[in-house]
């Protein structure tokens, strides 16, 4: 084996405790598109072209609420927002690829294989070979999600309308959202955002979420350049 | 608009995201109060869906005994901040729900 294979099967190792994680959100997604009246065909191709696991979660709510297209549109642009602050992160690590290989490597920026190769890139720095090592991690969890969903189209077909499946949504969101509430500006743009989405929410056209999430983020980010007001200079 | 077009617009946004500051670096400097505020992306938004989804289930505000779905909801936040585990939470606010439909 090469050194480049290598590389890459460590980021596929690396990857490997969050795609056990991964695996069951696929299945519930893939049940839960079908469930909000996607198509097989459409439920799947959401996950290799958006492939953007919470905002796929939330066009399939926003789809069978029958929201308009361009707001469905805008929602996942504000949901996949924080892939900014990843392509931010992991620019400096990766500014001497080719563009072939910035293309590939933004496409399979998900949260979880930025999360494994940051850590790889913070302890080793830059090698010759930490490139395939990125692609390893990006490459093994768009692998799985794509399986993942496909196995949870084919058994939501199978599950009851009446199951309240729909709830899956604010749990992942309950169990993803708690571990980051650390600080108070994070707590208060939780908090706001969530009051506003209520107070929002017979908003047209399902603006609510994205007014709501705006005001969160407006929030969390006034308090804290108030706690640091240094830094932020 | 047709779905197709929906998600291939969706799938260009969030690549256009994903692709920004790779692309830019070194032609542009992320300015510190957008990587701050970026932070509070998450939070914001998944409250944003998680209130309504429990407290206002059929659409209007709901806190009564009758809505099930924020009483799982907070069973799922107990299970999330003591296990730190997220198919246990998913797991425990499900069963918390399917109980409190047949009990109740």
């Amino acid at each position: 084996m090469n050194k480049y294979m290598k590389s890459f099967w460590a980021g596929v190792r690396a990857e490997a405790p969050l795609l056990v994680g991964v695996f069951p959100f696929g299945l519930i997604y893939g049940a839960l598109a079908l469930n909000a009246g996607l198509s097989a065909a459409a439920a799947q191709m959401m996950s290799s072209i958006v492939f953007a696991g919470s905002s796929q979660f939330v066009t399939a709510q926003l789809v069978r609420e029958a929201a308009p297209g361009l707001v469905i549109v805008l929602t996942i642009a504000v949901v996949n927002l924080r892939h900014m602050l990843y392509s931010a992160s992991v620019a400096p690590y990766i500014k001497n690829l080719s563009l072939r290989w910035k293309i590939l490597l933004a496409y399979l920026l998900t949260d979880e294989a930025y999360a494994a190769t940051i850590i790889h890139y913070e302890e080793e720095d830059v090698t010759p070979t930490s490139h395939w090592f990125f692609l390893g991690a990006g490459f093994s969890l768009w692998f799985i999600w794509q399986v993942s969903s496909a196995v949870g189209i084919f058994l939501g077909a199978k599950i009851p309308a009446s199951w309240p499946l729909n709830f899956a949504l604010p749990l992942t969101f309950i169990a993803m959202v708690m571990p980051v509430l650390k600080d108070y500006p994070v707590i208060a743009a939780a908090l706001s955002a969530g009051f506003v989405a209520l107070l929002a929410f017979n908003l047209p056209f399902k603006l609510g979420l994205i007014l709501a999430a705006l005001i969160g983020i407006l929030v969390g980010t006034i308090l804290e350049n108030r706690k640091s007001p240094k830094e932020t200079l | 608009m047709n779905i197709w077009l929906v998600f291939l617009l969706g799938g260009l946004v969030t690549f256009g995201m994903r692709l920004s500051f790779i692309y830019l670096f070194g032609r542009f400097d992320v300015p510190q109060v957008v990587h701050r505020a970026l932070r509070f992306v998450p939070p914001a938004v998944l409250s944003a869906i998680i209130f309504p989804s429990i407290l206002m289930p059929n659409n209007y505000l709901d806190i009564s005994l009758t809505n099930h779905r924020w009483m799982a909801g907070l069973v799922a936040v107990l299970v999330a901040l003591w296990t730190k585990n997220t198919l246990l939470t998913i797991l425990a606010g499900m069963a918390a729900l399917l109980i409190l439909q047949l009990v109740f």
